[in-house]
């Protein structure tokens, strides 16, 4: 209980302690502690605004998804009618071939038969001088003939 | 702790008294156990063997016993809290990082509450981690069974007689030191926040003063201040080094009585074991609670060093 040098001694020991505690302990730590605090500060940040950045694209992707679905739509819409438009034409167009065909086989059929007629109002005169020769029994002279045949067949 | 001169005021005065070395002058008569006396021839160096001795070296000694611990624990702490500075992981702290992270934490909050001088804060903070720190750890050797560490070393000094006090916060000693220790911090502060003539103003033009117009009755004032203010200033570091030892040397003295049941039989062996256990669990606040109220102490004292009480004159 009595005082002496150990209250220097405890004073000396207190003020080398705390100059040891200033310079090599408490700004390490409180640097490591303010350090830590900025970094879970930066990671929360970085946390929110990851978590805005996923709502913009959520959104952006939404949109997009939308925008497809109408082009591909209309796309769609476009086809069906450009199909019908097709047809459509097809048909038209196989009228018309067909009406053309028809025609030409007409005129074919229309040119054979004058042709026919032509062939046989040709032959008409020599069959029917060969008919009359056989029930004549006689030549019949073709010149003399020749008027008479030649109104024979004009009426033909 | 002798077997034959076993009594109980023995006990608790052997358990009181300091491991002291000092000088004893020339011509004292030393008395040993057995009763013969010496003369010294030239005044000698020496282990007081007993209180009267370590009494008369007066001014001139040391206890090795309070001086050893507290340094023993301050290179401790400052072991412990200096390898977590260097080691300290910031993603994955564990273990003693996350404890000396929450002491620091929680000085560094109790400092920014009470004083807010940023350019000293950089002495005042560690400061208060030491205190802290320094005082729980010397006050937390009480919780040690009193007769452990003594015996301890009554057993490797090889003498019986030997005397071993653990607790350095409760030699006056130790509390006074570190008190004077902030009392010189705090006037160094003082004068350099407000110059030495600041300062001897504060201690001299107040509590008192005399409205405008009445300036001569400060010739009456200023003694009456003088004498209040350095009263004030003086019993802070007195209040403050006595509140710590006071309460430290009750609470050894309790453990040191309870300890004296263990010899009284088995029934109040019994008894003393839960009042110890008890009284250890009650000082577990004790101790917490002086190391605490020693680190806000300082920081206020370093708080109203700097604050300018300076107002209308």
């Amino acid at each position: 209980m009595n005082i002496n040098y150990t209250i220097i001694g405890q004073s000396l020991t207190f003020i080398v302690f705390v100059l040891f505690c200033m310079k090599y302990v408490w700004p390490q730590l409180i640097a490591l502690m303010e350090d830590r605090e900025q970094r879970i500060a930066k990671g929360l940040e970085a946390a929110e605004k990851a978590d805005k950045d996923l709502e913009l694209a959520k959104i952006e992707v939404a949109k997009a998804l939308k925008d497809a679905k109408e082009q591909a739509a209309s796309i769609l819409d476009q086809a069906n009618k450009r199909a019908a438009q097709i047809v459509e034409d097809a048909k038209v167009s196989a009228v018309e071939e067909a009406d053309r065909i028809k025609h030409a086989a007409h005129a074919e059929v229309d040119r054979q038969v004058s042709q026919a007629t032509e062939e046989l109002r040709s032959k008409v005169a020599v069959l029917a001088i060969a008919g009359a020769e056989k029930v004549l029994g006689a030549e019949v002279d073709a010149k003399a003939h020749n008027d008479m045949l030649t109104k024979l067949a004009a009426n033909l | 702790m002798a077997s034959e001169e076993l009594t109980t005021t023995g006990y608790i005065q052997h358990h009181l008294q300091n491991l002291t070395y000092g000088k004893l002058p020339a011509g004292y008569v030393r008395t040993d156990y057995s009763g013969n006396t010496t003369e010294l021839d030239s005044s000698t160096w020496t282990l007081a063997k007993s209180s009267q001795e370590a009494k008369d070296m007066g001014f001139q000694a040391v206890h090795l016993d309070t001086l050893g611990w507290g340094i023993f624990l301050a290179i401790l702490i400052g072991f412990v809290f200096r390898r977590v500075a260097v080691n300290a992981k910031p993603d994955t702290p564990k273990g003693m990082q996350s404890f000396v992270e929450l002491v620091t934490d929680f000085v560094n909050d109790t400092v920014k509450g009470l004083f807010n001088h940023s350019h000293t804060n950089k002495f005042v903070a560690p400061m208060a981690l030491t205190i802290f720190t320094w005082v729980f750890m010397m006050n937390l050797m009480d919780l040690i069974p009193v007769d452990w560490l003594p015996v301890a070393a009554q057993f490797i000094a090889g003498d019986s007689h030997f005397y071993f006090k653990v607790v350095p916060t409760t030699d006056p000693n130790a509390t006074l030191g570190m008190a004077f220790t902030v009392f010189f911090l705090m006037i160094l502060f003082s004068i350099r926040a407000k110059g030495v003539g600041g300062f001897l103003k504060e201690l001299a033009c107040h509590p008192f003063w005399a409205p405008k117009g009445k300036g001569y009755l400060n010739v009456l004032l200023l003694p009456i201040n003088l004498v209040l203010e350095t009263i004030a200033l003086i019993a802070k570091p007195i209040s403050l080094g006595l509140r710590l030892f006071g309460n430290m040397y009750a609470g050894e003295t309790i453990f040191i009585l309870i300890a004296i049941l263990f010899s009284l039989g088995f029934v109040f062996g019994i008894l003393g074991g839960v009042l110890q256990w008890a009284w250890a669990v009650f000082h577990i606040l004790v101790i917490t609670l002086q190391a605490f109220i020693f680190m806000v102490l300082t920081i206020v004292y370093m708080e109203m060093a700097h604050a300018d009480l300076d107002d209308d004159h």
